[in-house]
């Protein structure tokens, strides 16, 4: 059951429902009671995307449709580039879906900007990405997703990495009516290196679903995972993290942090973090931990003078400000810094 | 400057003051002491609007404006000021970026200016010069892995920086050694003038010593007991709360 399958045979039937655990709290099937028409072709946007001119090419996938392209981006071996990869949403209550492949060969270094932007109201859109890293290969994805707030949105990247290639993957987003962003990882161990990292700003009714799995099949592999988010009104953040140990997968190094701040009392968190060992002698860690905004440090911060809505906002992007300076691509991190300030690029 | 008439005050359902008067002019440092949970800390963050600490009766005003209808930051941007006894740590706001939204969010609230960058700098070297802060400590997150004393001193530091009007140091004393008492000491006392006025609030006499004051009045079981000049300190030192418990 996968939106993709969904919009593919037009049947609401094949959504996924609570009735698959992984999707029990992003249900689409109770939400979608009918698929809405095909989104149509239309032009380029004209508006750059988030990410501005950061990075020297630009894939831009309109309404589903690869344009210009033909939805391969391929690195050849030691190549190394920055590439904005944009997904637009550009017709109100339509429906569609797109996917892409993306091929690193040895040795490649891809950064890549992936954007989610919704220009209209209450789209349905699906997007699937297929990674390949090959040896020693390096991508470091940070994906910025800006849906409508009535959109319903699902994206999902399965990334397979070859021995000492490295995944560091940074999502940042501010929801939509659902929205679903999920990473599946094949983790060879044999010094491949995997970062998981994301953050959420939700507010109003908004719903976000940060889902990974990562799955280490051999020995000597690492993750790390850091997810934070402070969620306010009636939204909702939903936060599935797996890795898996498998048999054998001896000296695999993982850990997982999730930390939410709940602004508001009708506003909710789930969280799944789990670590499923099969091996012997790793070293596992995860902590998860939602609470409310520190009040012994608000009242110390408006001690000094700052209204309440100032030290707030000082001490949630704080908060948040931990995942984005674990991004690496300096120009991006700068980028990204008022993000943490309240969910928007300056 | 401060004026407290009959102040009464519950934390949850306790009653902690109970009827506490006090009269602080410009230009005076007054000295609080008291025996442990006397009410002394709960003083300092009534004054300054905590959550959770109850007025009941009584008033407390800042030149004749009535200090407890206003919220804490307002009473910040009035001129007031608490050195916290456990001053707080902020994970990820580099000490100079919290003090100067502070600085700004005062100016904001008075009509003023904000502060330029240059000169916010400028003053942040001076000042931690003469409190022999190491400047690199200011871009660190504030007071996140600082000892004690170096918390302290970080609260003078603000205090210096936003040149409040109305002090209140809340056992500044505790946790420091004499080297640090004596920098923080004279980091207060730079700060002495004739339109500001500090309320010193220390269980120990040692303290006292380095901060004089005009008048040391003793705070028991919710309201001031006894007053007199710096000489009751000594008394204090010598003979202990004993007394003003029991009488209480």
């Amino acid at each position: 059951m996968t939106l993709a399958a969904a919009l593919r045979e037009r049947d609401v039937a094949l959504l996924p429902s609570r009735r698959d655990e992984d999707w029990r709290w992003t249900d689409l099937r109770a939400l979608i009671r009918e698929l809405p028409a095909p989104s149509p072709a239309v032009a380029a946007p004209a508006q750059p995307g988030p990410f501005g001119a950061i990075g020297e090419a630009e894939i831009l996938v309109v309404n589903g449709r690869v344009l210009g392209e033909e939805g391969l981006l391929r690195l050849a071996a030691g190549e190394t580039r920055t590439v904005r990869l944009r997904f637009v949403s550009a017709t109100a209550a339509t429906a569609h879906g797109a996917s892409l492949s993306i091929t690193l060969a040895a040795g490649a270094r891809l950064t890549l900007l992936e954007s989610y932007e919704g220009l209209a109201a209450g789209y349905l859109a699906d997007a699937n990405l297929a990674v390949t890293l090959a040896e020693d290969a390096v991508l470091e994805r940070i994906i910025l997703a800006q849906d409508d707030e009535d959109a319903v949105s699902v994206s999902t990247a399965t990334v397979d990495l070859a021995p000492r290639a490295r995944l560091a993957q940074t999502t940042l987003t501010t929801g939509a009516k659902r929205q679903r962003l999920e990473t599946r990882v094949t983790h060879p161990g044999r010094d491949a290196a995997v970062r998981m990292d994301g953050a959420y700003r939700v507010a109003g009714r908004g719903h976000a679903d940060l889902t990974s799995a990562v799955n280490h099949a051999g020995t000597d592999g690492t993750t790390d995972q850091l997810i934070k988010g402070v969620v306010d009104d009636q939204a909702r953040a939903v936060f599935q993290g797996r890795i898996t140990v498998s048999p054998g997968a001896d000296r695999t190094d993982a850990r997982m942090g999730h930390h939410a701040i709940v602004l508001s009392d009708r506003a909710e968190v789930d969280a799944k973090p789990e670590l499923l060992i099969f091996a012997d002698d790793v070293a596992c860690a995860h902590g998860n931990t939602v609470g409310a905004l520190d009040e012994d440090a608000l009242f110390y911060a408006r001690q000094r003078g700052m209204p309440q809505d100032v030290a707030r906002a000082m001490l949630t992007e704080a908060f948040i400000g931990e995942v984005i300076d674990r991004i690496e691509h300096e120009a991006v991190r700068e980028h990204l810094r008022s993000w943490a300030q309240d969910g928007r690029i300056a | 400057m401060l004026s407290i008439n009959n102040l009464h005050a519950r934390v949850a359902e306790a009653e902690i003051l109970k009827g506490l008067t006090l009269d602080l002019p410009a230009g005076e440092v007054h000295a609080i002491m008291g025996p442990n949970g006397a009410g002394k800390s709960t003083l300092s963050y009534v004054l300054t609007g905590r959550q959770g600490y109850e007025v009941t009766e009584g008033t407390a005003t800042l030149d004749g404006e009535d200090l407890l209808a206003l919220e804490p930051d307002e009473r910040a941007a009035r001129g007031l000021f608490l050195s916290f006894q456990y001053p707080l740590e902020i994970p990820g706001v580099p000490a100079m970026t919290f003090i100067r939204t502070a600085m700004n969010a005062q100016r904001k609230a008075r009509g003023e200016l904000e502060v330029s960058a240059p000169e916010f700098l400028k003053r942040a070297r001076e000042v931690a010069g003469q409190l022999k802060i190491d400047f690199d400590m200011l871009k660190r997150p504030l007071n996140v892995g600082f000892s004690g004393g170096e918390k302290k001193r970080m609260e003078i530091f603000q205090m210096a920086m936003l040149s409040p009007r109305l002090l209140i140091l809340d056992e500044t004393d505790s946790g420091l050694d004499i080297d640090a008492l004596k920098i923080v000491a004279d980091g207060v006392n730079a700060l002495r003038s004739s339109d500001r006025a500090m309320l010193v609030i220390t269980h120990y006499q040692r303290l006292l010593d380095y901060i004089r004051p005009d008048k040391v009045h003793v705070l028991a079981a919710g309201r001031i007991a006894a007053s007199g000049g710096p000489e009751l300190a000594h008394e204090l030192e010598r003979e202990g709360y004993d007394k003003y418990a029991r009488a209480a």
